[in-house]
Protein backbone atom coordinates (compact mmCIF):
# COMPACT_ATOMS: atom_id res chain seq x y z
CA UNK A 1 0.00 0.00 0.00
CA UNK A 2 2.89 2.32 0.73
CA UNK A 3 4.03 2.13 -2.85
CA UNK A 4 0.55 2.53 -4.35
CA UNK A 5 -0.11 6.18 -3.53
CA UNK A 6 3.14 7.59 -5.00
CA UNK A 7 2.54 5.50 -8.12
CA UNK A 8 -0.93 6.95 -8.41
CA UNK A 9 0.34 10.51 -7.84
CA UNK A 10 3.03 10.27 -10.52
CA UNK A 11 0.61 8.42 -12.80
CA UNK A 12 -2.05 11.08 -12.50
CA UNK A 13 0.41 13.93 -13.07
CA UNK A 14 1.76 12.09 -16.11
CA UNK A 15 -1.74 11.45 -17.38
CA UNK A 16 -2.75 15.09 -17.01
CA UNK A 17 0.41 16.20 -18.80
CA UNK A 18 -0.11 13.62 -21.54
CA UNK A 19 -3.76 14.46 -22.13
CA UNK A 20 -2.98 18.17 -22.01
CA UNK A 21 -0.26 17.78 -24.62
CA UNK A 22 -2.27 15.60 -26.96
CA UNK A 23 -5.26 17.95 -26.75
CA UNK A 24 -2.98 20.92 -27.32
CA UNK A 25 -1.27 19.31 -30.29
CA UNK A 26 -4.65 18.54 -31.82
CA UNK A 27 -6.25 21.92 -31.34
CA UNK A 28 -3.20 24.01 -32.02
CA UNK A 29 -1.71 21.92 -34.80
CA UNK A 30 0.02 23.85 -37.51
CA UNK A 31 -0.23 22.40 -40.99
CA UNK A 32 3.29 21.40 -41.93
CA UNK A 33 4.80 22.82 -45.08
CA UNK A 34 3.46 20.45 -47.72
CA UNK A 35 6.10 21.42 -50.24
CA UNK A 36 8.90 20.71 -47.82
CA UNK A 37 7.56 17.26 -47.00
CA UNK A 38 7.21 16.39 -50.66
CA UNK A 39 10.77 17.52 -51.35
CA UNK A 40 12.01 15.52 -48.39
CA UNK A 41 10.28 12.45 -49.83
CA UNK A 42 12.00 12.98 -53.18
CA UNK A 43 15.44 13.01 -51.56
CA UNK A 44 17.29 9.72 -51.04
CA UNK A 45 17.77 10.24 -47.30
CA UNK A 46 21.50 9.49 -47.23
CA UNK A 47 22.10 12.54 -44.99
CA UNK A 48 25.55 12.80 -46.58
CA UNK A 49 25.73 16.59 -46.37
CA UNK A 50 27.08 17.00 -49.90
CA UNK A 51 24.50 19.73 -50.51
CA UNK A 52 26.06 21.84 -47.75
CA UNK A 53 23.12 21.57 -45.35
CA UNK A 54 22.87 19.64 -42.10
CA UNK A 55 21.02 16.75 -43.72
CA UNK A 56 18.17 15.89 -46.05
CA UNK A 57 15.66 17.65 -43.79
CA UNK A 58 17.71 20.83 -43.71
CA UNK A 59 18.15 20.79 -47.46
CA UNK A 60 14.43 20.17 -48.03
CA UNK A 61 13.60 23.17 -45.85
CA UNK A 62 16.14 25.32 -47.69
CA UNK A 63 14.76 24.32 -51.09
CA UNK A 64 11.17 24.84 -49.99
CA UNK A 65 11.96 28.36 -48.80
CA UNK A 66 13.72 29.12 -52.07
CA UNK A 67 17.09 29.45 -50.40
CA UNK A 68 18.74 26.55 -52.24
CA UNK A 69 18.51 25.35 -55.81
CA UNK A 70 17.00 21.91 -56.41
CA UNK A 71 20.07 20.35 -58.05
CA UNK A 72 22.37 20.24 -55.02
CA UNK A 73 21.65 16.65 -54.01
CA UNK A 74 24.55 14.53 -55.26
CA UNK A 75 23.26 11.05 -54.33
CA UNK A 76 19.78 11.80 -55.66
CA UNK A 77 21.28 13.04 -58.91
CA UNK A 78 19.09 13.77 -61.87
CA UNK A 79 15.99 11.92 -60.71
CA UNK A 80 15.81 13.73 -57.39
CA UNK A 81 16.57 17.10 -58.97
CA UNK A 82 13.84 16.59 -61.58
CA UNK A 83 11.30 15.51 -58.99
CA UNK A 84 12.08 18.52 -56.82
CA UNK A 85 11.90 20.81 -59.83
CA UNK A 86 8.46 19.35 -60.62
CA UNK A 87 7.30 19.99 -57.05
CA UNK A 88 8.54 23.58 -57.22
CA UNK A 89 7.27 23.99 -60.77
CA UNK A 90 10.58 25.16 -62.20
CA UNK A 91 12.79 23.97 -65.03
CA UNK A 92 16.37 23.02 -64.35
CA UNK A 93 19.29 21.85 -66.37
CA UNK A 94 21.52 19.30 -64.76
CA UNK A 95 25.18 18.77 -65.38
CA UNK A 96 26.51 15.46 -64.16
CA UNK A 97 29.85 15.47 -62.49
CA UNK A 98 32.26 12.76 -61.59
CA UNK A 99 35.46 12.78 -59.58
CA UNK A 100 38.76 12.43 -61.37
CA UNK A 101 42.20 11.89 -59.86
CA UNK A 102 44.81 13.79 -61.88
CA UNK A 103 47.67 11.39 -61.33
CA UNK A 104 48.30 7.82 -62.38
CA UNK A 105 51.80 7.56 -60.98
CA UNK A 106 51.03 5.98 -57.61
CA UNK A 107 51.47 2.28 -56.98
CA UNK A 108 55.17 2.11 -57.78
CA UNK A 109 55.28 3.96 -61.11
CA UNK A 110 56.59 7.25 -59.77
CA UNK A 111 59.94 7.08 -58.01
CA UNK A 112 60.02 7.04 -54.22
CA UNK A 113 61.96 9.55 -52.19
CA UNK A 114 61.94 7.49 -49.00
CA UNK A 115 60.22 4.41 -47.60
CA UNK A 116 57.13 5.54 -45.73
CA UNK A 117 56.08 3.25 -42.88
CA UNK A 118 53.83 5.56 -40.88
CA UNK A 119 50.08 5.52 -40.49
CA UNK A 120 47.92 4.73 -43.52
CA UNK A 121 46.96 8.26 -44.36
CA UNK A 122 47.90 10.51 -47.26
CA UNK A 123 47.55 13.56 -45.02
CA UNK A 124 50.08 12.13 -42.55
CA UNK A 125 52.48 11.07 -45.29
CA UNK A 126 52.20 14.43 -47.03
CA UNK A 127 53.25 16.16 -43.81
CA UNK A 128 56.60 14.34 -43.95
CA UNK A 129 58.84 16.03 -46.53
CA UNK A 130 55.74 16.62 -48.69
CA UNK A 131 55.16 12.92 -49.17
CA UNK A 132 57.20 9.82 -50.00
CA UNK A 133 57.35 10.50 -53.76
CA UNK A 134 60.10 12.32 -55.64
CA UNK A 135 57.26 14.06 -57.46
CA UNK A 136 55.89 16.59 -55.01
CA UNK A 137 52.58 16.80 -56.88
CA UNK A 138 51.74 13.11 -57.24
CA UNK A 139 49.23 10.78 -55.66
CA UNK A 140 50.56 9.22 -52.45
CA UNK A 141 48.13 6.33 -52.82
CA UNK A 142 47.34 5.66 -49.15
CA UNK A 143 43.66 6.05 -49.83
CA UNK A 144 42.34 9.07 -47.93
CA UNK A 145 39.91 9.53 -50.81
CA UNK A 146 38.89 5.85 -50.65
CA UNK A 147 37.98 6.29 -46.97
CA UNK A 148 36.22 9.59 -47.58
CA UNK A 149 33.89 8.31 -50.32
CA UNK A 150 30.44 7.73 -48.81
CA UNK A 151 29.39 5.55 -51.74
CA UNK A 152 32.40 3.23 -52.07
CA UNK A 153 33.07 4.59 -55.53
CA UNK A 154 36.85 4.89 -55.16
CA UNK A 155 38.74 1.59 -55.16
CA UNK A 156 42.43 0.86 -54.75
CA UNK A 157 43.88 -1.08 -57.65
CA UNK A 158 47.59 -1.98 -57.49
CA UNK A 159 48.19 0.73 -54.93
CA UNK A 160 46.45 3.32 -57.03
CA UNK A 161 43.05 4.87 -56.23
CA UNK A 162 40.60 4.54 -59.12
CA UNK A 163 37.23 6.24 -59.41
CA UNK A 164 34.51 3.85 -60.45
CA UNK A 165 32.54 5.99 -62.87
CA UNK A 166 29.12 4.40 -62.36
CA UNK A 167 29.20 4.62 -58.59
CA UNK A 168 30.58 8.15 -58.34
CA UNK A 169 27.82 10.69 -57.82
CA UNK A 170 30.05 13.74 -57.80
CA UNK A 171 29.50 14.78 -54.18
CA UNK A 172 33.03 16.15 -53.90
CA UNK A 173 33.91 14.69 -50.51
CA UNK A 174 37.15 13.25 -51.88
CA UNK A 175 38.12 16.61 -53.36
CA UNK A 176 38.43 18.06 -49.88
CA UNK A 177 40.49 15.28 -48.30
CA UNK A 178 43.25 14.89 -50.91
CA UNK A 179 46.32 16.62 -49.43
CA UNK A 180 47.75 17.06 -52.92
CA UNK A 181 44.53 18.58 -54.27
CA UNK A 182 44.58 16.08 -57.14
CA UNK A 183 40.88 15.35 -57.33
CA UNK A 184 38.50 17.51 -59.32
CA UNK A 185 34.92 17.18 -60.43
CA UNK A 186 34.60 16.89 -64.18
CA UNK A 187 31.57 16.69 -66.46
CA UNK A 188 30.46 13.05 -66.50
CA UNK A 189 30.47 12.80 -70.28
CA UNK A 190 34.11 13.89 -70.66
CA UNK A 191 36.25 11.80 -73.02
CA UNK A 192 39.71 13.17 -72.28
CA UNK A 193 41.48 14.10 -69.06
CA UNK A 194 45.01 15.00 -68.08
CA UNK A 195 46.23 12.52 -65.48
CA UNK A 196 49.15 14.54 -64.19
CA UNK A 197 49.44 17.53 -61.90
CA UNK A 198 53.17 18.20 -61.99
CA UNK A 199 54.04 21.78 -62.87
CA UNK A 200 57.79 21.35 -62.86
CA UNK A 201 59.85 21.57 -66.06
CA UNK A 202 60.07 18.57 -68.42
CA UNK A 203 63.43 16.85 -67.73
CA UNK A 204 63.15 16.59 -63.94
CA UNK A 205 59.56 15.40 -64.23
CA UNK A 206 60.43 12.72 -66.80
CA UNK A 207 63.21 11.39 -64.57
CA UNK A 208 60.86 10.75 -61.63
CA UNK A 209 57.77 9.39 -63.30
CA UNK A 210 56.96 7.55 -66.52
CA UNK A 211 53.41 8.81 -66.78
CA UNK A 212 54.06 12.51 -66.39
CA UNK A 213 53.31 15.59 -68.44
CA UNK A 214 56.59 17.06 -69.68
CA UNK A 215 54.88 20.02 -71.34
CA UNK A 216 55.92 19.00 -74.86
CA UNK A 217 52.85 20.77 -76.32
CA UNK A 218 52.07 17.97 -78.80
CA UNK A 219 48.50 17.87 -77.56
CA UNK A 220 48.14 21.63 -77.83
CA UNK A 221 49.21 21.54 -81.46
CA UNK A 222 46.76 18.75 -82.31
CA UNK A 223 43.71 20.36 -80.77
CA UNK A 224 41.47 22.07 -83.36
CA UNK A 225 39.18 23.62 -80.80
CA UNK A 226 41.99 25.21 -78.78
CA UNK A 227 40.66 23.49 -75.68
CA UNK A 228 43.90 21.99 -74.42
CA UNK A 229 46.70 24.35 -73.44
CA UNK A 230 49.97 23.93 -71.63
CA UNK A 231 49.92 26.32 -68.70
CA UNK A 232 52.82 26.35 -66.22
CA UNK A 233 54.38 23.21 -67.73
CA UNK A 234 51.14 21.25 -67.52
CA UNK A 235 48.46 20.45 -70.09
CA UNK A 236 45.07 21.80 -69.02
CA UNK A 237 41.75 21.10 -70.73
CA UNK A 238 39.02 23.70 -70.96
CA UNK A 239 35.87 21.56 -70.96
CA UNK A 240 33.68 24.35 -72.23
CA UNK A 241 35.65 24.23 -75.50
CA UNK A 242 36.54 20.52 -75.67
CA UNK A 243 34.72 18.62 -78.42
CA UNK A 244 35.92 15.24 -77.20
CA UNK A 245 37.59 14.34 -80.49
CA UNK A 246 40.42 12.52 -78.73
CA UNK A 247 43.25 13.81 -80.94
CA UNK A 248 45.24 14.93 -77.91
CA UNK A 249 44.95 11.46 -76.42
CA UNK A 250 46.42 9.94 -79.55
CA UNK A 251 49.17 12.56 -79.69
CA UNK A 252 50.43 12.17 -76.12
CA UNK A 253 53.54 10.03 -76.03
CA UNK A 254 53.65 9.63 -72.29
CA UNK A 255 50.18 8.24 -71.73
CA UNK A 256 49.16 11.17 -69.60
CA UNK A 257 45.96 12.00 -71.43
CA UNK A 258 43.32 9.40 -70.64
CA UNK B 1 17.37 32.91 2.94
CA UNK B 2 13.84 33.32 4.30
CA UNK B 3 14.34 36.96 5.26
CA UNK B 4 15.77 38.04 1.91
CA UNK B 5 14.02 40.58 -0.24
CA UNK B 6 13.04 40.21 -3.87
CA UNK B 7 15.80 42.57 -5.00
CA UNK B 8 18.51 40.66 -3.20
CA UNK B 9 17.14 37.40 -4.63
CA UNK B 10 17.43 38.84 -8.14
CA UNK B 11 20.97 40.10 -7.56
CA UNK B 12 22.00 36.80 -6.02
CA UNK B 13 20.56 34.90 -8.97
CA UNK B 14 22.32 37.05 -11.53
CA UNK B 15 25.71 37.58 -9.87
CA UNK B 16 26.62 35.70 -6.71
CA UNK B 17 24.76 32.46 -7.31
CA UNK B 18 25.03 32.55 -11.07
CA UNK B 19 23.54 29.34 -12.42
CA UNK B 20 26.34 28.59 -14.86
CA UNK B 21 29.39 30.25 -13.39
CA UNK B 22 28.91 29.58 -9.68
CA UNK B 23 26.66 26.52 -9.49
CA UNK B 24 27.92 24.88 -12.70
CA UNK B 25 24.47 23.94 -13.89
CA UNK B 26 23.49 24.16 -17.54
CA UNK B 27 27.04 23.77 -18.79
CA UNK B 28 25.86 21.92 -21.88
CA UNK B 29 24.05 24.87 -23.52
CA UNK B 30 26.70 27.20 -22.09
CA UNK B 31 29.36 25.44 -24.17
CA UNK B 32 27.16 24.25 -27.01
CA UNK B 33 25.14 27.31 -27.95
CA UNK B 34 27.47 30.16 -27.08
CA UNK B 35 29.25 30.38 -30.42
CA UNK B 36 27.22 33.33 -31.63
CA UNK B 37 25.78 36.13 -29.55
CA UNK B 38 22.46 35.93 -31.39
CA UNK B 39 21.82 32.25 -30.72
CA UNK B 40 23.13 32.62 -27.17
CA UNK B 41 20.54 35.34 -26.59
CA UNK B 42 17.71 33.23 -28.06
CA UNK B 43 18.70 30.29 -25.89
CA UNK B 44 18.85 32.45 -22.76
CA UNK B 45 15.40 33.88 -23.42
CA UNK B 46 14.04 30.36 -23.83
CA UNK B 47 15.73 29.19 -20.63
CA UNK B 48 14.46 32.17 -18.63
CA UNK B 49 10.93 31.64 -19.93
CA UNK B 50 10.93 27.93 -19.14
CA UNK B 51 12.51 28.49 -15.69
CA UNK B 52 9.80 30.92 -14.61
CA UNK B 53 6.91 28.89 -15.98
CA UNK B 54 8.30 25.64 -14.56
CA UNK B 55 8.68 27.21 -11.16
CA UNK B 56 5.12 28.48 -11.34
CA UNK B 57 3.91 24.91 -11.90
CA UNK B 58 6.31 22.84 -9.82
CA UNK B 59 6.09 24.96 -6.67
CA UNK B 60 2.35 24.36 -6.13
CA UNK B 61 2.74 20.68 -7.04
CA UNK B 62 5.42 20.27 -4.40
CA UNK B 63 3.72 22.31 -1.72
CA UNK B 64 0.18 20.99 -2.08
CA UNK B 65 0.64 17.44 -3.41
CA UNK B 66 4.08 16.07 -2.54
CA UNK B 67 4.69 17.77 0.80
CA UNK B 68 5.20 16.33 3.40
CA UNK B 69 4.82 12.60 2.67
CA UNK B 70 6.10 12.19 -0.86
CA UNK B 71 8.98 14.64 -1.11
CA UNK B 72 11.21 11.89 -2.48
CA UNK B 73 9.13 11.99 -5.67
CA UNK B 74 10.36 15.54 -6.26
CA UNK B 75 12.97 14.74 -8.92
CA UNK B 76 10.89 12.44 -11.10
CA UNK B 77 7.75 14.57 -10.90
CA UNK B 78 9.65 17.75 -11.67
CA UNK B 79 11.34 16.20 -14.70
CA UNK B 80 7.99 14.96 -15.95
CA UNK B 81 6.32 18.31 -15.46
CA UNK B 82 9.15 20.33 -16.99
CA UNK B 83 9.28 18.08 -20.07
CA UNK B 84 5.52 18.44 -20.53
CA UNK B 85 5.67 22.22 -20.04
CA UNK B 86 8.43 22.65 -22.61
CA UNK B 87 6.48 20.62 -25.14
CA UNK B 88 3.38 22.65 -24.40
CA UNK B 89 5.20 25.98 -24.75
CA UNK B 90 6.59 24.78 -28.05
CA UNK B 91 3.13 23.93 -29.38
CA UNK B 92 1.69 27.24 -28.23
CA UNK B 93 4.54 29.28 -29.68
CA UNK B 94 4.36 27.41 -32.99
CA UNK B 95 0.66 28.14 -33.24
CA UNK B 96 0.42 31.72 -32.05
CA UNK B 97 3.85 33.40 -32.03
CA UNK B 98 5.65 31.92 -35.01
CA UNK B 99 8.54 34.47 -35.10
CA UNK B 100 9.60 33.58 -31.55
CA UNK B 101 9.24 29.89 -32.35
CA UNK B 102 11.53 30.31 -35.35
CA UNK B 103 14.02 32.36 -33.36
CA UNK B 104 14.24 29.78 -30.58
CA UNK B 105 14.30 26.92 -33.07
CA UNK B 106 16.00 23.82 -31.77
CA UNK B 107 16.85 25.38 -28.39
CA UNK B 108 13.40 25.10 -26.93
CA UNK B 109 13.16 21.28 -27.06
CA UNK B 110 16.78 21.10 -25.89
CA UNK B 111 15.77 22.75 -22.62
CA UNK B 112 13.59 19.76 -21.76
CA UNK B 113 16.58 17.99 -20.30
CA UNK B 114 18.46 21.05 -19.08
CA UNK B 115 19.73 20.62 -15.54
CA UNK B 116 19.67 24.38 -14.89
CA UNK B 117 15.87 24.36 -15.17
CA UNK B 118 15.49 21.30 -12.94
CA UNK B 119 18.11 22.79 -10.63
CA UNK B 120 16.31 26.09 -10.08
CA UNK B 121 12.97 24.42 -9.38
CA UNK B 122 14.59 22.15 -6.79
CA UNK B 123 16.67 24.94 -5.25
CA UNK B 124 13.49 26.95 -4.71
CA UNK B 125 12.21 24.08 -2.58
CA UNK B 126 15.52 23.56 -0.73
CA UNK B 127 15.81 27.27 0.08
CA UNK B 128 12.21 27.27 1.38
CA UNK B 129 11.18 30.28 -0.66
CA UNK B 130 7.53 31.24 -0.93
CA UNK B 131 5.74 31.31 -4.28
CA UNK B 132 6.50 34.90 -5.33
CA UNK B 133 10.11 34.70 -4.20
CA UNK B 134 10.50 31.42 -6.07
CA UNK B 135 9.32 33.11 -9.25
CA UNK B 136 11.82 35.93 -8.80
CA UNK B 137 14.56 33.47 -7.98
CA UNK B 138 13.82 31.67 -11.25
CA UNK B 139 13.79 34.98 -13.13
CA UNK B 140 17.10 35.95 -11.55
CA UNK B 141 18.64 32.60 -12.42
CA UNK B 142 17.43 32.98 -16.01
CA UNK B 143 18.86 36.47 -16.28
CA UNK B 144 22.09 35.21 -14.73
CA UNK B 145 22.18 32.47 -17.34
CA UNK B 146 21.66 35.11 -20.02
CA UNK B 147 24.46 37.27 -18.62
CA UNK B 148 26.84 34.31 -18.58
CA UNK B 149 25.86 33.26 -22.10
CA UNK B 150 26.23 36.77 -23.53
CA UNK B 151 29.57 37.39 -21.82
CA UNK B 152 30.90 34.04 -22.90
CA UNK B 153 29.65 34.29 -26.47
CA UNK B 154 31.65 37.51 -26.71
CA UNK B 155 34.73 35.66 -25.46
CA UNK B 156 34.13 32.85 -27.93
CA UNK B 157 33.70 35.17 -30.87
CA UNK B 158 37.10 36.58 -30.01
CA UNK B 159 38.52 33.07 -29.67
CA UNK B 160 37.29 32.18 -33.17
CA UNK B 161 39.52 34.76 -34.78
CA UNK B 162 42.56 34.39 -32.56
CA UNK B 163 45.59 32.27 -33.33
CA UNK B 164 45.41 29.23 -31.04
CA UNK B 165 47.77 26.25 -30.91
CA UNK B 166 46.45 23.16 -32.66
CA UNK B 167 46.19 21.07 -29.50
CA UNK B 168 44.10 23.71 -27.72
CA UNK B 169 41.73 24.47 -30.58
CA UNK B 170 38.03 23.93 -30.09
CA UNK B 171 36.79 22.54 -26.79
CA UNK B 172 40.00 22.72 -24.69
CA UNK B 173 40.47 26.47 -25.08
CA UNK B 174 36.73 26.97 -24.63
CA UNK B 175 36.83 25.16 -21.29
CA UNK B 176 39.84 27.16 -20.15
CA UNK B 177 38.10 30.39 -21.12
CA UNK B 178 34.96 29.25 -19.27
CA UNK B 179 37.04 28.58 -16.17
CA UNK B 180 38.53 32.09 -16.30
CA UNK B 181 35.12 33.72 -16.77
CA UNK B 182 33.85 31.63 -13.87
CA UNK B 183 36.79 32.76 -11.70
CA UNK B 184 35.93 36.39 -12.37
CA UNK B 185 32.44 35.76 -10.97
CA UNK B 186 34.04 34.62 -7.72
CA UNK B 187 34.63 38.32 -7.13
CA UNK B 188 30.88 38.82 -6.63
CA UNK B 189 30.77 36.46 -3.67
CA UNK B 190 29.41 38.25 -0.64
CA UNK B 191 27.23 40.77 -2.49
CA UNK B 192 23.52 40.63 -1.80
CA UNK B 193 23.68 37.79 0.72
Amino acid sequence: MIILLPVIIVGIIGLIAGIGLSVASKFMAVPADEKQEKIRAALPGANCGACGYSGCDGYAAAVASGEASPDKCAPGGETAAKEIADILGVEIEIEHKTAFISCSGSGGIAKSKYNYTGMESCAAAAALYSGPLECGYGCIGLGDCVKACPFGAILTENGKPVVCGDLCLGCGKCVEVCPKRLISLLPKNHTVTVACANRQKGPSVAKNCEVSCVACRLCEKQCDAGAIKVIDNLAVIDYSLCTGCGKCKAACRRGVIL
Amino acid sequence: MSSTTIVSILIAGILTNNMVLSKFLGICPFLGVSKKTKTAFSMSIAVTLVMVISTAVTWPIYTYILYPDYTYLQTIVFILVIAAIVQFIEIVLKRYIKPIYNALGIYLPLITTNCAVLGITMLNITDELDFVKSLFNALGAGLGFMLAMLLFSGVRERLETSDISEFLKGLPVTLIAAAIVSLSFLGFAGIGG
